[in-house]
């Protein structure tokens, strides 16, 4: 069994535990940081947006024989304005111009294609009139209001609101990080990226859902005890599925990196990268925010309620006693103390069952 | 101990059989195109979204005049002979959108054909000249200072009455520059027109229409037996064919044109402002019927015949938004696509089976079976719904790769943790199930709402790939319903898996075997453990 399987195995029984819910500050500060950073480049820099949203035109020329500067002179004196040229992988010239009608951009396309020595059927353009893209944004935000408004149903009835706002909390957390980066870097927004980013929602809610699920597993009749608070309850949940999340996370990533790659190397850029970028981005900050972000933000919300409350004044209550009791753990209370006395409990299970585990040794044997 | 689970892999086992069997004999059933349909970034040719606006500004658009529209454009895209051509619409009332998909590499003829959307009009010809611009000169021939140049007009060239300034007007103007023989530009039916054909080989004096775009019922191209060339046979409504009777008496006594006679004996047809065509009247035309000959080609008549069919448009229509890819670069964007996928699956597949071992081996025939399935599926979908695969969709699916083989990874992990709580292999196998089954179930359906959220809301490309992506979450549960979950049970019951080895993936010492940390954690189970706890 791999390294990850006993990690797993030791995760799962609490025998290490690494406290994602009780250093929620620690997390919320590295999480503002990212935060603050996103919406300040989206603010001072702003996104870079493709023709599709600005409007424009967009020539693509495969193999072309042309100089920047001769393409770029033929493009300005046919489309009467300025053009944008640029050379992209395998040799692909590509000009854009504000937008033109079809009959314009028809005629820039022939023009090019002889400048350039190739045939103008292999030309890909695209012309984008400028209130087009307005549109579209539009669309893609009802889409997402809508989606928000249906999932938080959902999630209120599957779980409690609690969880909802949680989930969503981390939504708005992986989106907004994706759309920052891409401001960082100046990566052009294209719909292919916008796809991305509507898949994010998918994923990372996707993502939370899992994790929650065993949340509510775990704090199903929390109330009637009184050795975990629901901090403790939620952060076993979160360590128990860590595994999961983790090589889901590899899983997931690996096809979008594949696509990266294999698009990288063969198309340059196109749909594809687009795409598998904005994945990339939004899957990695996912996976990160319902570890980090989703059940911290839960197990405050919930351990802000009077149950809770009381469930977490039974338990230090306990918890003083025991250390009376036995007197040498130098014990003040809080999440080291869970930790602990979880461990030594799992000791004592193993010790209380030992029969079980030789049994399976005898049979091989 | 939770109640006994008793599963029945065979026949879930059979009932997934069922369906894979069913789809693929209905995806290759003899006689059928079994082929998956490609979308136009993968074949290569020309999308235009056109956005609808009233011919009255400020007036609203029904429904009928977008269907009517859409129905138009769509004859009209057919009747380029373009197999799997495309007419949708998007959205409604005043978001509308049409897009209008042409495979193959059409692009200017596309636009062209769907941008001839104004006014058809059947116009007596006045006098026929060539396509140059000439300017008044005095005596000497040198020009005259202030006169009507040829940057001065610009088709349409319109007067009420055939007057000297009109004359000096349609002398001037150029019919060489594209911007006057491309049209676009509606002309009123009531009054002369100046306007040059639309390759801009000629140029025309014209009368006031007397037949409107309207007044034709029909119109087909036909090759009439014994015939030499290709014609286009016209119908007329009863005011049309009125009309047409009055004028074509007229005409037909009229001289030859384009030997200098004005009027002359032919009628151009006008739309957008140019002239299409411009047949002369051989005798009177008395029944309404009529048929225009010329040297057309098969594709010319055809062509004609639409517009004249199809000329008058309910609606105005702008294109927004037109891309054209070439076949190579679509090929090209198919095998990386493919390539991308193939690599991915293979990762993940080796990932799986590193991790999980025998289990990572029904994971990997899992998402073999859901890749079977999604192309069989797919198949049958492009056959009956005319679904078609673009690149936007290839990501859906390798993207879908990941979410699917978490659903192995969430069955698997709880599996390893009923084994940690003590469960024997078997036990595991069927409670371990029961509960991934409600996280997946719930997982799985935050995954439906979105792709049908984008695909109800989205326009183009993003319907593709939410479509793909539903379509995949719903064969993602359906393989881990009726192939992983099963498949995995009867590995359970099997000696190998009970034995235990390192190598199935759930060797209960490995895994540590028993714990109390989850009945500390878990109520419900701590109450059903009380005694030994």
């Amino acid at each position: 069994m791999s390294k990850l399987g006993s990690l797993g195995q030791r995760m799962y029984r609490g025998e290490i535990s690494f406290d994602f819910v009780g250093r929620r500050k620690t997390w919320y500060t590295i999480s503002a940081i990212i935060l603050l950073v996103s919406i300040g480049t989206l603010v001072f820099r702003g996104l870079n947006l493709g023709i599709e949203f600005k409007g424009g035109a967009d020539f693509s020329l495969p193999n072309a024989t042309c100089t920047v500067e001769s393409a770029r002179g033929v493009a300005e004196t046919e489309s009467g304005g300025q053009a944008i040229v640029t050379v992209t992988g395998s040799g692909t010239v590509r000009v854009q111009t504000e937008t033109l009608t079809p009959n314009e951009s028809s005629i820039l396309a022939g023009a090019l294609a002889d400048a350039c020595g190739i045939a103008k059927d292999d030309i890909k353009y695209q012309v984008v009139g400028p209130t087009w893209g307005a549109e579209i944004s539009k669309k893609a935000l009802q889409g997402l209001g809508v989606f928000i408004l249906l999932v938080t149903l959902f999630l209120t009835i599957y779980f409690e609101w609690r969880m909802a706002v949680a989930a969503l909390v981390a939504l708005a957390h992986d989106l907004l990080i994706t759309i920052g980066i891409y401001a960082l870097i100046g990566l052009e927004v294209t719909p292919a990226t916008v796809i991305g980013v509507l898949t994010i929602l998918g994923y990372s809610l996707y993502d939370t859902v899992v994790v929650f699920d065993k949340v509510k597993e775990n704090t199903r009749g929390i109330t009637g005890q009184s050795i975990l608070t629901y901090d403790d309850a939620a952060n076993l949940a979160v360590n128990q599925t860590l595994v999961r999340s983790i090589n889901t996370s590899v899983v997931a990533l690996l096809p979008v990196l594949s696509i990266i790659v294999v698009g990288a190397l063969i198309l340059g850029a196109g749909t594809l990268l687009d795409l598998a970028v904005a994945l990339a981005i939004g899957m990695a900050a996912g996976t990160y925010s319902s570890i980090f972000v989703a059940t911290p933000v839960l197990a405050q919300l919930k351990s802000a309620t009077p149950e809770m409350k009381a469930l977490a004044t039974r338990v230090r209550a306990r918890r003083t006693q025991i250390a009376k009791k036995t007197g040498a753990d130098s014990v003040d209370g809080g999440d080291v103390v869970s930790s602990d006395s979880l461990s030594r409990s799992v000791e004592a299970g193993e010790r209380s069952q030992p029969k079980r585990v030789s049994r399976s040794k005898r049979k091989r044997k | 101990m939770a109640t006994p689970v008793r599963t029945r892999p065979w026949r879930l086992l059979s009932a997934l059989l069922v369906v894979l069997v069913g789809f693929s004999v209905w995806a290759f059933f003899p006689g059928t195109d079994s082929s998956i349909r490609l979308g136009l970034d993968l074949q290569g040719g020309t999308q235009v979204i056109l956005v609808p606006k009233p011919v009255v500004e400020g007036a609203v658009i029904t429904d009928d005049q977008l269907a009517q529209t859409v129905e138009i454009l769509r004859q009209r895209v057919d009747g380029l002979g373009v197999a799997e051509s495309e007419v949708t619409t998007a959205g409604s009332g005043a978001d509308a959108a049409i897009v209008v998909s042409v495979p193959g590499l059409n692009q200017d003829r596309v636009v062209e054909l769907v941008q001839q959307t104004a006014l058809l009009d059947f116009r007596p010809v006045w006098s026929v000249f060539g396509p140059t611009s000439t300017t008044p000169t005095d005596a000497d021939g040198a020009p005259i200072e202030g006169a009507v140049s040829a940057t001065d007009v610009e088709v349409p060239v319109q007067a009420t009455e055939n007057s000297v300034e009109f004359q000096t007007e349609v002398a001037a103007l150029d019919c060489l520059n594209p911007t006057n023989y491309s049209g676009g530009t509606p002309d009123n039916p009531e009054q002369w027109l100046g306007t040059c054909d639309q390759n801009g080989f000629s140029k025309y004096s014209l009368q006031p229409a007397f037949i409107k775009g309207t007044n034709v019922t029909d119109a087909q191209a036909q090759l009439p037996q014994g015939g030499v060339g290709w014609i286009v046979s016209l119908e007329f409504d009863t005011e049309g064919a009125g009309a047409l009777a009055t004028a074509s008496t007229e005409l037909s006594a009229l001289p030859e044109c384009g030997t200098g006679a004005s009027p002359c004996n032919a009628f151009a047809i006008v739309l957008d402002g140019v002239v299409v065509s411009a047949p002369r009247f051989n005798e009177p035309i008395l029944g309404g019927q009529a048929s225009i000959e010329g040297d057309f080609t098969a594709q010319e008549a055809r062509d004609l015949a639409n517009v004249l069919k199809y000329g008058a448009l309910p609606v105005t229509l702008e294109p927004v938004d037109v891309t054209t890819i070439s076949p190579t670069v679509g090929q090209d964007q198919l095998s990386a696509g493919l390539i991308a996928g193939g690599v991915g699956l293979l990762l993940v597949m080796v990932y799986l089976l590193f991790y999980y071992r025998v289990l990572g081996v029904v994971a990997g025939l899992s998402l073999v079976v859901a890749g079977g399935l999604l192309y069989v599926v797919f198949i049958v979908l492009s056959k009956t719904i005319g679904l078609t695969l673009t690149l936007a969709g290839i990501a859906g699916a390798i993207v879908a790769i990941g979410i699917t083989a978490d659903s192995f990874i969430v069955y698997f992990e709880r599996i390893r943790d009923e084994i940690r709580d003590g469960r024997s292999l078997r036990q595991a196998c069927d409670t371990g199930w029961i509960r991934a089954r409600r996280t997946l179930l719930a997982a799985d359906f935050v995954s439906i709402l979105a792709a049908a959220v984008l695909y109800l809301l989205s326009v183009g490309s993003v319907r593709g790939f939410a479509f793909v992506l539903g379509l995949t979450t719903v064969i993602d549960v359906l393989v881990a319903f009726w192939f992983t979950h099963p498949l995995v049970v009867l590995l359970g019951r099997s000696n190998f898996m009970q034995r235990g080895s390192r190598w199935t993936g759930l060797d209960p010492e490995r895994l540590g075997g028993v714990s109390l940390a989850d009945a500390m954690a878990g109520q419900s189970r701590r109450k059903r453990r009380e005694g030994s706890a």
